[in-house]
């Protein structure tokens, strides 16, 4: 193994009154997948970031060697053509184009003097589609493939520039399980061709099943390297290194305290917003109770996000029918306004989009939702505002200078908390959480699941909606299966286990 | 000393604007030989520039929505059209025309606001629909032809002064008012500290605070000062007050205004909070309608004429106006304050280099040019501001907790933090 495709030495980054990375050393070997843990905000994407000529040769200190050879990257371009090329977290194709043209962006076949030659970016578009096994006409805009097929253009396209390193930052985050699985096989193709894998991510499963070496870094610095060879690391093992504790319990201990249905949605049916006669949602009942989590599970494309954001005030879809019932009352919930009047929050899965007005500080996102707790007739009290948002702040564990930074420069367990803050501030009766640690490391998952827990402890009641089943049988009192829009099951705490519940998700129309 | 060096760092975006109308008065002031800042011109730099002021502060509205009205030339015209028929043609007396005017332009407002926020037909288009629609009426009901002269009663909206009581050789009621509103700031400030110390939140020490109130009273009492000695606080500047009074206390203290920074930010962000951001896009509009038809009246009285051309290209200095003044084009950013300054860094441009003989060719190349270069300082100041968060924002915590180094580093290089000026 000593064969080293990469290696970074002494690497230090500081941005102003931060040090970000302080002498992090990272060795690749060659044809290995290797992955980078660490908790959010521990340096993973800056490091990348250095390597792939994003911050040029001069901001950084320490030194890369490619092949043994100092490599002093100017930018992306520069790192590209030594071979390494990086795919992002949020995807960086351009949905109105086609699937070959994304391909080859920046890099187009032409019959020279910049005429495209359509037929060869056809061909060889299909030739690298192949190789990633994604079965699907070129010509096609990237628009209408799913997020887990775009993943696949998007590493097409790396193939395309003849990529000998290529990086995957949380590649799989907004992956179903299906989707993550056919991604994972296809990165082991890949090595099999001599392919350099680095792959960030947090979800320990897929890490401890596809890498060969971990190095797992915490607060800039590195903790350790893993061969998996060596054998002894497990799950335990990798986020010991990564929080610097042992972690006996991923998810919070609790004896759950359940009252009497405090909400019962019945027959609850949604149409597509603008495909005339699409069922999403078709029949939806469920109850929760006072001081219960109830999960929502199902996989891509259930219709679990839709139920909820509709549920919440009609903010999907076509409305078609349903009811919803409040201690046995009716509740009108005509839009979102009515829905907070009536003690429902809403977390939703995508918080850069929904949940958070990014230019905004921590104080104004905090407060937005429940802004009438802190003015009268109108006019807002700001020095109470500012406390309010304080004492949020510190309930939720928001690691900021103070609430005036604006939630954009947030890491994502940070922005996750003021939104999950925003809507503890209007003291929910209901709170619907859709995919509320996505793309969040360990710890600040542990800090979350205790605010829920703490506020179905005070009698409130909570559906959680994740992909990750591990997560709902950790945390759910009861679990309801969704599937082509139906609800097709529902599993007391006692019976429920990833078995029963895969079956009843995947339970299809006939 | 820190404490004002701190101040300054803390409102770089906000003191820019300050400090580049600063910079403009003093220069015009030089170029102009003194003329500039003569009691007369500063009574006129009012009256000239007053329609504009009132356009800029709606359009700031529409910009921090996320939009953008290019309508407002032809509705300032069409509504003093229509004012001017009332007034000379029906005979109507002033009580009734204003009302009736600022009616037509709620109404207008109405109708672009339903187009845009329920329909959604991006404003661009409905309001460049607009700009054509109320030129055309403007000149149908006008026939091609100007009305005027008009009544005196109108006129004075424009060009009238509050009346002055005695013979001093300055004007009382304008230093009586300049006195209450200094007295008024200051009290404000003090309230606000108190307030803060009451919730223990960061206060400026009291010499800090003195010295500011001294600073806002004493700028506040000179510039009443040099209007006191010609004729006085004209009507319009003393309408001008209210709107900037008005307007920056709903902008910043109310849930209204809120909602409308909220819309503006991210509208699906500000829905699923409950915002109800089809009412409040709508609303922004009718407001904006109200405001077009309030310029209108005053354009119209100080031209003491309704024309068929009055209003043309006021869209454009408004809008330049607003961004001068901070204003971000993605929406979510403004404030009243800012959008003031810009209209008065165009007003002073145009004024200044009118006096020292500038040909409107010349003038319009540089305003052009400023209001690039206004801009592109913003969006430089922003990037700086940005990687420097931890000195530059807000209040420093004494303690700061380690910020997330990572994600908090790398946006901020890239440039994608954004701030808004006070708040």
């Amino acid at each position: 193994m000593d064969d080293v495709i990469l290696r970074m030495r002494g690497i230090g980054k500081e941005f102003p009154g931060v040090r970000a990375l302080d002498g992090v050393d990272l060795r690749v070997a060659r044809g290995e997948i290797h992955a980078l843990m660490g908790e959010n905000g521990a340096g993973k994407s800056t490091l990348m970031k250095v390597l792939s000529g994003v911050y040029p040769h001069g901001s950084y200190s320490g030194e890369i060697l490619v092949d043994g050879e100092p490599a002093r990257f100017s930018g992306v371009r520069d790192s590209e053509r030594a071979g390494i090329a990086i795919i992002h977290q949020e995807l960086a194709l351009i949905p109105q184009l086609s699937i070959a043209e994304n391909i080859f962006l920046g890099n187009e076949r032409t019959r020279g003097r910049g005429v495209v030659d359509w037929g060869r970016t056809a061909g060889e578009a299909r030739a690298l589609l192949r190789r990633v096994g994604l079965d699907e006409d070129p010509t096609l805009p990237v628009a209408s493939l799913s997020v887990g097929r775009q993943q696949l253009v998007e590493i097409a396209k790396a193939l395309s520039k003849e990529v000998r390193l290529l990086i995957l930052d949380e590649p799989t985050s907004a992956l179903n399980e299906a989707e993550s699985d056919n991604l994972l096989e296809l990165l082991r193709e890949l090595r099999g061709q001599g392919i350099t894998a680095i792959l960030i991510s947090h979800k320990l499963g897929e890490v401890t099943r596809v890498a060969d070496t971990i190095t797992v870094l915490r607060d800039g610095r590195c903790v350790e390297t893993l061969a998996m060879a060596d054998g002894g690391v497990d799950e335990d093992r990798i986020i010991r290194g990564m929080v610097g504790r042992d972690l006996d319990h991923r998810y919070p201990e609790r004896v759950p305290d359940i009252g009497e249905v405090r909400f019962e949605v019945r027959d609850w049916t949604v149409d597509h917003p603008t495909q005339v006669g699409r069922r999403v949602v078709d029949g939806v009942g469920l109850t929760v109770r006072r001081g219960e989590i109830v999960g929502l599970a199902g996989l891509m494309g259930a219709g679990r996000t839709e139920f909820a954001m509709s549920l919440f005030g009609r903010s999907y879809g076509r409305y078609v029918s349903g009811t919803v019932r409040k201690d046995g009352a009716d509740l009108r919930v005509r839009d979102v306004g009515d829905a907070i009047a009536g003690g429902i929050a809403y977390v939703p899965e995508d918080r850069k989009e929904l949940g958070l007005i990014l230019d905004d500080d921590i104080r104004r996102n905090l407060t937005l939702a429940g802004l009438r707790r802190v003015s009268g007739r109108g006019v807002i009290d700001s020095a109470r505002e500012a406390v309010a948002a304080e004492e949020m702040r510190g309930r939720m564990r928001v690691k900021s200078r103070d609430v005036f930074q604006a939630t954009g420069d947030l890491s994502g367990g940070n922005q996750q908390k003021v939104v999950l803050g925003k809507w503890m501030f209007t003291e929910p009766d209901l709170l619907i959480l859709d995919e509320p640690t996505r793309g969040i490391d360990v710890g600040a998952k542990y800090e979350i699941y205790l605010i829920v827990q703490r506020l179905a402890a005070q009698g409130a009641s909570v559906l959680l909606i994740s992909s990750e089943l591990p997560e709902l049988l950790g945390m759910c009192d009861r679990i309801y299966a969704m599937c082509e829009g139906r609800i097709t099951g529902e599993l007391p705490r006692a019976q429920a286990g990833q078995e029963p519940l895969m079956k009843l998700m995947t339970r299809t129309r006939a | 000393m820190n404490a004002i060096r701190d101040v300054l760092r803390n409102n770089a975006r906000q003191y820019g604007m300050v400090i580049a109308l600063a910079i403009i008065v003093i220069l015009f002031q030089i170029l102009t030989g003194g003329l500039l800042l003569r009691p007369l011109n500063i009574t006129n730099l009012i009256m000239q520039n007053s329609y504009v002021l009132i356009l800029a502060i709606g359009v700031m509205l529409v910009i921090v929505t996320g939009h953008i009205d290019l309508s407002v030339g032809s509705v300032v015209a069409f509504v003093g059209a229509v004012s001017a028929i009332m007034l000379t043609g029906w005979g109507l007396p002033m009580p009734v025309v204003v009302p009736l005017a600022l009616v037509l332009g709620a109404l207008i407002g109405a109708w672009q606001g339903f187009w845009i926020a329920y329909v959604r037909i991006p404003a661009f288009i409905v309001t460049l629909a607009g700009m054509l629609v109320f030129r055309g009426a403007t000149m149908v009901v006008l026939g091609g032809e100007s009305i005027g002269p008009l009544p005196e009663s109108l006129r004075a909206l424009a060009s009238g002064f509050v009346p002055d009581i005695g013979d001093t050789g300055v004007h009382v009621p304008t230093m009586v008012l300049a006195v209450a509103a200094a007295a008024v700031l200051v009290w404000l400030r003090w309230r606000t500290r108190a307030r803060n110390l009451r919730y223990e939140l960061p206060v400026a020490s009291p010499a800090t605070t003195a010295a500011a109130s001294a600073a806002t009273a004493l700028v506040v009492l000179v510039f009443a000062y040099a209007l006191a000695v010609y004729n006085g606080i004209p009507v319009v500047g003393l309408l001008l007050i209210v709107l900037i009074v008005g307007y920056s206390f709903v902008m910043n203290s109310t849930t209204t205004g809120r909602h409308i920074y909220a819309v503006g930010g991210s509208e699906k962000a500000a829905m699923l909070s409950g915002v109800k951001t089809k009412r409040t896009t709508f609303w922004v509009f009718v407001n904006m309608g109200v405001l077009s038809a309030l310029a209108g009246l005053v354009f119209t009285a100080r031209l003491n004429a309704a024309t068929p051309r009055a209003g043309t290209m006021f869209e454009l200095d408004a809008i330049a106006a607003a961004f001068i003044g901070g204003a971000s084009a993605s929406g979510g950013v403004g404030t009243v304050i800012g959008a003031v300054v810009g209209a008065l860094v165009m007003g002073v441009m145009n004024n200044g280099m009118s006096l020292i003989g500038l040909g409107v060719d010349w003038q319009q190349l540089i305003k052009g040019l400023v209001l690039l270069a206004a801009v592109a300082f913003d969006i430089y100041n922003k990037k700086r501001v940005g990687s420097g968060r931890a000195h530059a924002a807000s209040t420093p915590a004494p303690d700061p907790a380690p910020a997330p180094p990572g994600d908090a580093g790398d946006r901020a290089a890239s440039g994608a933090g954004a701030g808004r000026p006070g708040g």
